[in-house]
């Protein structure tokens, strides 16, 4: 077919098969990546399908409502959700406020120099330190210089510092996104750079803000090293002191200085027993784990919708 | 109700209502720097607690033997304090890792970015980021109960607790965070580059092997180095999964501890404040931060060298 002076590659056959068969690499690969995405969300919704069939025969008011114990069929895990309950508290009292504080001074004060950038590159460094790192650092800072001890409060104020970063970053997107007419309307009213930010740009960002939180949280709630290597009680039979009491201040913040356990600590010393009874109590915490960080997911996605669709600029 | 108004607006105008809002405005701000602060102190902390204790640590070993003794027994009698064991079960599991997680994160992402319809795209997403919160010590109960099991059926030998299955359940676990971040990276890349190279006669394969990924690549380096920390900093998933028992192994069939898992072992038994045993556990932290810090500077070279500017 091929004359002598036509090189073979512009041969009208050779192109076409040529072309026929990069087409097929086409389709070949979006069967493999079809394939690939499918195995990978199929496989780890098998997984979670296990973990609640294995967990099944564990669900029931009881689980809740009982310490753990040497037997399986009798342990529960109402140490664990009070004590990350409370954890959580402490975590979302101590992030949030200073969390969007720093958001904001980086987005409406800071000047542009040296001094920001570190603070900058500060924030992004954090949010890649392994988690087990901090636990380290509030074994060393909270637990025995503050002289905090193996309590809530240490474990609170870990956490928060885990997910400061993901507060940040989440606010600091949201304050992004207020446009800069709003602002200079205001200033041009002769309002002071915090009157426009409270008034203004903060009342706009609150749906960013929640999300953040509400994710920041949803990753405190899993978190199991950093509160393990602070010290974390696994089995603790009794609950930390009510927050609310029957005599005058009504309220009493001993709760704060109390050995806890936690959810995922719970889950943890059950999956590492030896004993098969103890992994059916592992997989429902485990569940219940899961289940509440896949709510706060839901309803951050659902925050970040809801406002979405209300904003018009 | 129109003179309460009044006097209110006077007061916003007045010297000295302008003054003690100006005044207002600096105390804010210096409430807000300081909240900005508090990062700057969690880096300075987080280096000051690990130099000093690690400092405590080398006080009682040598670096040399540190370095480069294989055996790593610092709570038994005759105490051994070498760090390679460790370190050689955290690079194992992180390679096994990254063999599962770096070439299926990036087919994903390709073919999220560049084949997938905008509503298969709208919808694996945030799945994708979902299964980023999952806690991780439920992986870990995924790779001892269902994967080791999963895994002895195909080599019998296998035992049950080994770094094999935790790789593997690591990988899994950060595929969604590689897709994820990569496709973010391949998406920057601007259309008239694809529509550049569809004019030439290249199929989507072509144009996203040849000059998407390309263009991407100081993006998906990030994406990989993100998950490589992952991997190295992994804790729950290996201390359940890959035994606890120190080894000087490189073999993933075999069991190990890794850095992570040797300090939730210590943690987990009552060490008194100031032991040596409690040192311990922050020279290993310090030894986590310098691998992932290594890893940084790489990748932060590796964007800094491929970066392309649009």
């Amino acid at each position: 077919m091929a004359t002598a002076n036509v090189p073979d590659y512009l041969n009208p056959d050779s192109i076409r098969t040529g072309l026929s068969r990069r087409k097929m690499l086409d389709q070949v690969f979006v069967i493999v990546g079809l394939v690939l995405m499918f195995a990978c969300l199929g496989i780890l919704a098998v997984l979670f399908m296990n973990l609640v069939l294995d967990g099944s025969e564990r669900f029931g008011w009881d689980f809740f409502t009982n310490f753990p114990s040497r037997r399986a069929e009798r342990a529960g895990i109402l140490g664990a959700w009070v004590g990350t309950s409370l954890i959580m508290l402490v975590t979302a009292f101590c992030a949030v406020p200073v969390g969007v504080a720093a958001a904001i001074y980086l987005e409406e004060y800071a000047p542009k120099n040296w001094f920001t950038a570190i603070i900058e590159i500060n924030v992004t460094n954090l949010a890649g330190v392994p988690s087990i790192v901090y636990g380290l650092l509030a074994l060393g800072l909270f637990v025995y210089q503050f002289g905090l001890g193996q309590s809530i409060a240490a474990a609170g104020l870990t956490l928060a510092l885990l997910i400061l970063p993901i507060v940040i970053v989440a606010t600091r997107e949201s304050i992004r996104a207020v446009p800069k007419s709003i602002r200079e309307a205001a200033y041009g009213l002769g309002a002071t750079r915090w009157e426009v930010t409270k008034d203004h740009v903060l009342p706009y960002s609150t749906g960013g803000i929640l999300t953040g939180m509400i994710l920041g949280l949803s990753r405190a709630i899993g978190e199991t090293a950093p509160i393990i290597t602070i010290g974390a009680l696994s089995f603790i039979a009794f609950l930390p002191s009510s927050p609310i009491t029957s005599e005058f201040p009504f309220i009493s913040f001993q709760w704060l200085s109390d050995p806890f356990t936690a959810m995922p600590i719970q889950m943890f010393n059950w999956v590492s027993r030896p004993d098969q009874a103890f992994q059916a109590n592992a997989a429902a915490a485990g569940a219940i784990l899961l289940g509440m960080t896949l709510l706060m997911n839901a309803v951050a996605i659902w925050i970040r919708y809801r406002f979405r669709k209300k904003i018009n600029w | 109700m129109a003179s309460t108004a009044a006097t209110k607006s006077n007061d916003l105008v007045s010297r000295s209502g302008l003054r003690y809002r100006k005044i207002r405005d600096r105390i804010v701000e210096t409430f807000l720097l300081a909240a900005g602060l508090v990062a700057v102190f969690t880096t300075l902390a987080i280096v000051v607690i690990l130099l000093t204790e690690s400092a405590a640590f080398f006080d009682h070993v040598s670096l040399k033997d540190f370095l480069t003794d294989t055996m790593w027994t610092p709570l038994f009698a005759d105490a051994h304090y070498g760090i390679l064991p460790l370190v050689a079960g955290t690079l194992t599991t992180t390679i096994v890792a990254l063999i599962v997680a770096v070439p299926v994160g990036t087919i994903i992402a390709i073919y999220l970015s560049e084949f997938a319809s905008h509503r298969l795209r709208e919808t694996v997403k945030p799945i994708l980021e979902l299964l980023g919160a999952v806690p991780t010590v439920v992986y870990g109960y995924f790779a001892l109960t269902a994967v080791t099991p999963l895994l002895q059926m195909l080599m019998p030998e296998l035992p049950g607790f080994n770094m094999l299955s935790a790789g593997l359940v690591i990988g899994l676990m950060i595929v969604p965070y590689v897709a994820s971040v990569s496709e973010d990276a391949m998406r920057a890349v601007p259309r008239y580059m694809r529509e550049g190279s569809y004019a030439m006669g290249a199929t989507r394969l072509q144009t996203a092997l040849r000059v998407v990924v390309p263009g991407a690549f100081s993006g998906l380096a990030a994406a990989f180095i993100l998950g490589i920390s992952r991997a190295v900093g992994e804790t729950m998933v290996v201390a359940i999964a890959a035994g606890m028992q120190p080894n000087f192994t490189f073999d993933p069939r075999e069991q190990a501890a890794t850095i992570t898992a040797y300090i939730v072992q210590v943690s987990l038994g009552d060490l008194p404040h100031g032991s040596i045993g409690y040192q311990s556990i922050f020279a290993a932290g310090l030894v986590l931060m310098l691998i992932t810090l290594i890893f940084n500077v790489i990748g932060f070279s590796l964007t800094r060298k491929f970066r392309e500017a649009y």
